[in-house]
C-alpha cells in the first residue's frame, strides 16, 4: 500500500465516503448541467430562429424582384438592427454587430433552402447567427430562393447565464452531499469502529494475560462471528492454561509428598547407620566397605531430600524469611568455620558489614557457592564481601577454567550438570537453584560468570535491610 | 544415665533410634501414640521426653501441653517438616527444643545433654534481686516466699543471665550458652522460654522487671 493512502482505519473510511461523493456528484453535475444547458439553448434558438423566420416572411411579399437598395434596407429594418441584407453584389446597411457572420455560414444559407444557425463565442459573450434565404413563390406556385440571404446576430448572453446558474446550483448542492457524506462516514466508521476497537482491547488484555477478557458480540455480522471466534479462543486458552497449572500444582504437591514420605525412612536408616558405624572394627573387610557406602548414601539421601522439600517450600510459596541484624562478615567468617573451609578460602572482607538477613538463609547461600567454587573450580577460591550504603555484595570466584558459555544460562537451573559426563557429584544438583531462590526471597539477586583471569565468578547482592531499600546515590566502598 | 521417654508411631524409626539412643548411654522406653506415652509418662516419669510431633489420634502438640501441665520435665520434639508452623506450635506448647527429621541421633543426643543440664558455671551463693531469690547450690528459686519450678532450661537461661545483671546477652549467644547450639540455632527457642521464664517469676510478665527486652540485641537481666 502506497505511502500517501492512510493507515487508520478510520481515515481510510473517511477517504473512501469521500472519494465516491466527489465523483459521483461530479458525475451528476455535469450530466445535469449538460442536458439541461443543452436543451436551454437549444430552445432559445429555435425561438430565434422562427421569430427570424417570421420577421423575413412578414416583408417578403413587400420586395419587388430583383431589389433595390431600399428594399434591402427595408427588410434589414424589420429584422432588427443586428442584420445584413445581401443580394448579389448589393449589401443593406451594416449592423453593429454583423461582422461576425463567417463566411461558413453564408455558404450554408447560399447553398440550401432553410434556415442556418450557428453559435459563435466574441468577447466571452456568446452569438447566435441567423442565416435565412428569403423563398420566392414562383407564377407556377413553386417555391424558390429569391437570392436574397438574411443575416442577423443575436445576444446568447442571457441564455448563457441561465446555464451558469444551473452549474453553480448544481455545486452548491454537490458540495452540501458532500459534507453530509463526510458525516454519515464519520457515523458509520463509529458503528463499525467500535465494535473493532472493543475486540482489540479485549485482544490486548488477553495477551497481557488476563484471561477473563471477553467482548459481548454485537449483532450477526462478520464482526460479531470474529468476537465470537476470539471469545472462543480465549475460553479454550483459558481451559488449556487452568489444566497446565492444575498439573504442575500435582507435580509439586506430588514432589512435596514424595520426599516427605521419605522422611521416616530416611529417620530409620540414619539413626541405624549410625549404630553401624560405630561398630565397624568388629567386621570383615568386605561387610565394613558395604556399611561404610550405606552410610554415605544415606547422607547423600538426606540431603537431596532437604534439597527437594526446601524447593517445594520454595513451589509452594510457603518460605519466611526470619530477619535479623547480622554482621555479614561474620556470619560468612561462621559459614567457612562450620564447613572447616576456613584455611581453603581466602576471605577478602572489611571489619563488619551490618546487614538484615535470615541468618540460615544466608548460611545456605554462602555454603552453596563456595562448596560450588571448591568442587568444580581450581584453588585459590576467593570469598570477597564488598558493600556500599544500600547493598552488600558477595563474591566467590575460583581459579578454574570457568563457566562455558552455553552453561552460564543454566547454572541456577534444577538438576543441571554442567559436565553430563560427571553426574554423580555430591551435590542435590538443587544447591543452586536453592541459592537464587534464597537470594530473591532477600530481595536480592544471585549471578553467575567469569571473572577477568577466566575463573567461574558468582555475585551474591543482597540489600542491607530488604523491603526497605530507597533507590539512591550508592557510595562507601566499592568492587 | 538418663531414662528417655520415646513417643513415635513409625515401629522402625522408633527402634532404630532406640537402638542408636542406647548406645549414647541412654535408657529408652517407648510408646506408639499419645495417649499411650502419657500413660507411661505418668506410671513413672522419664528424664526427658522425645516427642514426634505427626501422631495419630492425640497429636505431638496436645501431649507436650499435658506434660508441661503436669511437671517440669524438659521435652525435645521431632518434627518431619521443620516448618514455622511446627516449629511454633511446639514451643507454645511448651517443648524446650526441637529436631528436624531425618535426625542424626548424635545431633539429638547432644541437644538431650543439653536440655538435661541444669547448671551453668556459676559461683555457689544465694543471689537476692527484690523478692526474687536464686540459690545456685540447691538449684532453687523463690519469689517472695513461694518456690518456683523450673525446667532445666528456664533454670539455666534465668542463671546465665542473672549472672551479671545489667549485661546484654544476644540471642545467639544465649543459644550457645543455655541451648548448645551451633551458630546457626533458631532464636524462637529464647524468646519462647524468656516468656515461659516471665510468666514464673515476674510479678506483671507484660511488664518485666527481671528479664527485660533489650530491643534488637537481646535480653538482660535488671537491672533491678
Amino acid at each position: 500500500m502506497g505511502r500517501w493512502w492512510p493507515r487508520g482505519l478510520r481515515p481510510r473510511l473517511l477517504a473512501g465516503f469521500a472519494l465516491v461523493t466527489v465523483l459521483g456528484s461530479l458525475a451528476a453535475t455535469w450530466a445535469i448541467t449538460e442536458s439541461a444547458g443543452e436543451a436551454l439553448v437549444a430552445s432559445n434558438q429555435r425561438r430565434i430562429s422562427e421569430t427570424v423566420s417570421g420577421q423575413i416572411g412578414a416583408v417578403t411579399h413587400e420586395v419587388s424582384h430583383p431589389p433595390d437598395q431600399a428594399a434591402l434596407d427595408r427588410v434589414r429594418d424589420s429584422v432588427g438592427p443586428d442584420t445584413l441584407v445581401v443580394f448579389e453584389d448589393l449589401r443593406s446597411v451594416d449592423g453593429a454587430r454583423a461582422d461576425l457572420i463567417t463566411d461558413e455560414l453564408r455558404e450554408a444559407v447560399r447553398e440550401g433552402d432553410r434556415v442556418v444557425t450557428q453559435r459563435v463565442v466574441d468577447v466571452d459573450r456568446p452569438w447566435l447567427l441567423v442565416g435565412a434565404p428569403v423563398m420566392i413563390t414562383d407564377p407556377d406556385g413553386e417555391r424558390a430562393p429569391s437570392g436574397i440571404e438574411v443575416y442577423t446576430v443575436r445576444d446568447l448572453s442571457a441564455v448563457q447565464e441561465e446555464v451558469d446558474a444551473l452549474v453553480r446550483a448544481a455545486a452548491a448542492a454537490g458540495a452540501a452531499v458532500l459534507v453530509l457524506a463526510a458525516l454519515l462516514a464519520l457515523v458509520t466508521a463509529r458503528g463499525v469502529l467500535r465494535p473493532v476497537r472493543e475486540l482489540r482491547d479485549t485482544a490486548r488484555r488477553l495477551a497481557a494475560g488476563d484471561l477473563d477478557a471477553r467482548t459481548e458480540p454485537q449483532g450477526v455480522d462478520e464482526l460479531a462471528e470474529l468476537t465470537v471466534t476470539i471469545n472462543e479462543m480465549a475460553e479454550s486458552v483459558q481451559g488449556s492454561m487452568a489444566t497446565m497449572e492444575r498439573m504442575r500444582a500435582d507435580a509439586r504437591r506430588f514432589a512435596a509428598d514424595v520426599s516427605h514420605e521419605l522422611r521416616t525412612p530416611l529417620s530409620t536408616l540414619t539413626a541405624v547407620t549410625e549404630v553401624l558405624a560405630a561398630s565397624t572394627e568388629d567386621m570383615a573387610q568386605d561387610a565394613r566397605e558395604s556399611a561404610g557406602m550405606a552410610i554415605t548414601e544415606t547422607r547423600r539421601l538426606v540431603r537431596m531430600v532437604e534439597d527437594l522439600m526446601e524447593v517445594s517450600r520454595f513451589d509452594a510459596g510457603s518460605v519466611r524469611l526470619r530477619e535479623e541484624e547480622v554482621d555479614m562478615v561474620s556470619a560468612v567468617r561462621d559459614t567457612l568455620r562450620a564447613r572447616n573451609r576456613l584455611d581453603r578460602v581466602e576471605l577478602h572482607a572489611p571489619q563488619e558489614v551490618p546487614v538484615r538477613v535470615d541468618r540460615r538463609r544466608l548460611d545456605v547461600i554462602v555454603a552453596n557457592l563456595v562448596g560450588n567454587a571448591l568442587r568444580h573450580g581450581e584453588p585459590p577460591v576467593r570469598v570477597g564481601v564488598f558493600a556500599d550504603r544500600t547493598h552488600v555484595n558477595l563474591v566467590v570466584t575460583d581459579n578454574g577454567p570457568g563457566l562455558a558459555e552455553h552453561v552460564v544460562p543454566h547454572v541456577f537451573d534444577r538438576f543441571f550438570k554442567a559436565d553430563s559426563a560427571r553426574t554423580r557429584t555430591p551435590g542435590s544438583g538443587l544447591g543452586l537453584a536453592i541459592a537464587l531462590e534464597n537470594a530473591r526471597l532477600h530481595d536480592g539477586d544471585l549471578t553467575a560468570g567469569n571473572g577477568d583471569d577466566g575463573g567461574a565468578r558468582f555475585v551474591l547482592r543482597l540489600p542491607r535491610a530488604p523491603g526497605q531499600t530507597a533507590p539512591g546515590r550508592e557510595r562507601g566502598i566499592q568492587e | 544415665m538418663t531414662e528417655i521417654l520415646l513417643i513415635e508411631d513409625d515401629p522402625l524409626l522408633q527402634r532404630g533410634l532406640q537402638l542408636a539412643l542406647s548406645r549414647h548411654g541412654h535408657e529408652v522406653r517407648t510408646a506408639d501414640t499419645g495417649e499411650e506415652g502419657l500413660r507411661r509418662f505418668r506410671a513413672r516419669t522419664p528424664g526427658i521426653v522425645v516427642l514426634d510431633l505427626m501422631l495419630p489420634g492425640m497429636d505431638g502438640f496436645q501431649v507436650c501441653r499435658r506434660i508441661r501441665a503436669e511437671g517440669e520435665v524438659p521435652v525435645i520434639m521431632l518434627t518431619a517438616r521443620g516448618d514455622d508452623f511446627d516449629v511454633i506450635g511446639g514451643l507454645e506448647a511448651g517443648a524446650d527444643d526441637y529436631v528436624v527429621k531425618p535426625a542424626q541421633p548424635t545431633v539429638l543426643d547432644a541437644r538431650i545433654r543439653a536440655v538435661l543440664r541444669r547448671t551453668v558455671d556459676v559461683p555457689n551463693e544465694v543471689r537476692v534481686h527484690r523478692d526474687l531469690r536464686i540459690d545456685t547450690v540447691s538449684l532453687t528459686v523463690t519469689v517472695g516466699e513461694a518456690p518456683v519450678t523450673l525446667t532445666p532450661t528456664e533454670m539455666r537461661l534465668l542463671l546465665t543471665l542473672s549472672r551479671s545483671p545489667g549485661r546484654v546477652y544476644g540471642r545467639q549467644r544465649l543459644l550457645e550458652e543455655v541451648w548448645e547450639h551451633d551458630y546457626l540455632g533458631d532464636s524462637r527457642l529464647v524468646d519462647n522460654c524468656v516468656q515461659r521464664l516471665r510468666a514464673k517469676i515476674e510479678d506483671d510478665p507484660a511488664v518485666p522487671v527481671y528479664v527485660q527486652t533489650v530491643r534488637g540485641f537481646g535480653y538482660r537481666f535488671g537491672p533491678v
